[in-house]
């Protein structure tokens, strides 16, 4: 199954980063696929982009929300949301070990080999406060003299952004470097921290940062698709705790928000007690079993 | 003294919520496009935001 998901987690980044016409052009993809929602992280300033990152269009939106007010126009992210959400419903977190470029990139990474370290489970819920903070108030309130916000967690913190779009667009666009300062030096160290954290610890950037996979998580109760314990097969044996790449338990928070459906804690129970289902329907194993006592 | 029965039951019920779920932001994107907001999005991704990627 781990090797199905790599083909999976190849197959998105190939699709959503399919426009290889990018060192001739030197700029970006400009077609109407921009138009579709990426469904992970991915940098629509990434030369090779062929879909829009749902945090920057949302972010953008807020931003210039008064804007567009102003003008008539009533662009308040409805659309960014619907995509979203819709993902969310869906599938949640399993995009983030399913269809993520920078989750992709986080497992390779953690395949170098190094001492392995544990991620501080209490940063889990940073990742909450930067959605609200960063891509939510910040982008809405503080806004310059025109009414324009910023794009504060683009702007200031995402390695994905920095990785994908501002390191290409400096090797394409030489002219670019003249524009170097500060704020690039402090994305540029956010990268090198995730980088040098994921070589470490597993996914460190999904577990404690990133927004989208904080929004994403907030379906992990309702999701379409989703993992299920079978409380009458689990033993408490706690081998999902050892394979989870999120540090999840999934034996005592099976809706846990940073499941990302991975399936290796499934892979993982030699008693068959965590099983993928579908709307209610288990697809990988039998229906957990309950006990109903029938009163004559 | 009456014994009860106990019988296995499996618990495969479809689950109504997420669906409802998917809908309703289906339904919040349908809305957003009635309004134009797509072609805002267009623009945006199709222009490259220095200062959104650390460079200006």
């Amino acid at each position: 199954m781990d090797r199905i998901r790599r083909w999976v987690q190849a197959l998105f980044f190939l699709i959503t980063n399919g426009y290889w016409n990018f060192p001739l052009t030197r700029g970006i993809y400009q077609g109407p696929l921009k138009v579709i929602c990426s469904p992970g992280l991915n940098c629509y300033s990434c030369p090779a982009a062929t879909s829009y990152c749902p945090l920057g269009a949302l972010q953008q939106l807020i931003a210039g929300v008064r804007l567009s007010l102003e003008n008539g126009q009533f662009f308040v992210g409805f659309y960014v949301v619907g995509a979203m959400g819709a993902i969310g419903s869906f599938v949640g977190r399993m995009v983030c070990g399913w269809a993520c470029p920078f989750g992709l990139f986080q497992e390779l990474l953690h395949k170098i080999p190094s001492p392995k370290f544990a991620v501080w489970r209490p940063l889990r819920y940073l990742k909450y406060a930067l959605l609200l903070f960063m891509v939510i108030l910040l982008p809405l309130f503080v806004v310059d003299e025109s009414g324009f916000g910023h794009t504060w967690f683009c702007k200031y913190l995402c390695p994905a952004g920095t990785l994908e779009a501002g390191l290409p667009m400096l090797l394409l666009q030489p002219a670019l470097r003249a524009n170097l300062g500060l704020l690039f030096l402090n994305k540029l160290f956010f990268l090198f921290l995730f980088v040098a954290w994921s070589v470490v610890a597993s996914r460190p950037f999904c577990r404690t940062a990133c927004p989208l996979g904080a929004f994403y998580g907030l379906f992990s109760k309702i999701k379409l698709v989703k993992l299920r314990l079978d409380p009458e097969k689990c033993t408490h044996c706690q081998a999902c705790h050892a394979v989870c790449p999120m540090g999840v338990r999934f034996n005592e928070s099976p809706d846990d928000m940073d499941c990302i459906s991975c399936l290796a804690c499934s892979k993982a129970c030699t008693f068959n007690a965590i099983n993928l289902e579908v709307g209610g329907v288990s697809l990988t194993g039998q229906a957990p079993q309950r006990l109903r006592r029938i009163h004559p | 003294m009456t014994r009860k029965k106990v019988r296995v039951v499996k618990n495969d019920q479809i689950r109504i919520v997420p669906f409802a779920a998917i809908f309703f932001f289906l339904l919040l994107g349908a809305i957003g496009i009635s309004l134009g907001e797509p072609s805002r999005v267009l623009e945006q991704a199709t222009q490259i935001c220095l200062s959104c990627i650390g460079i200006g």
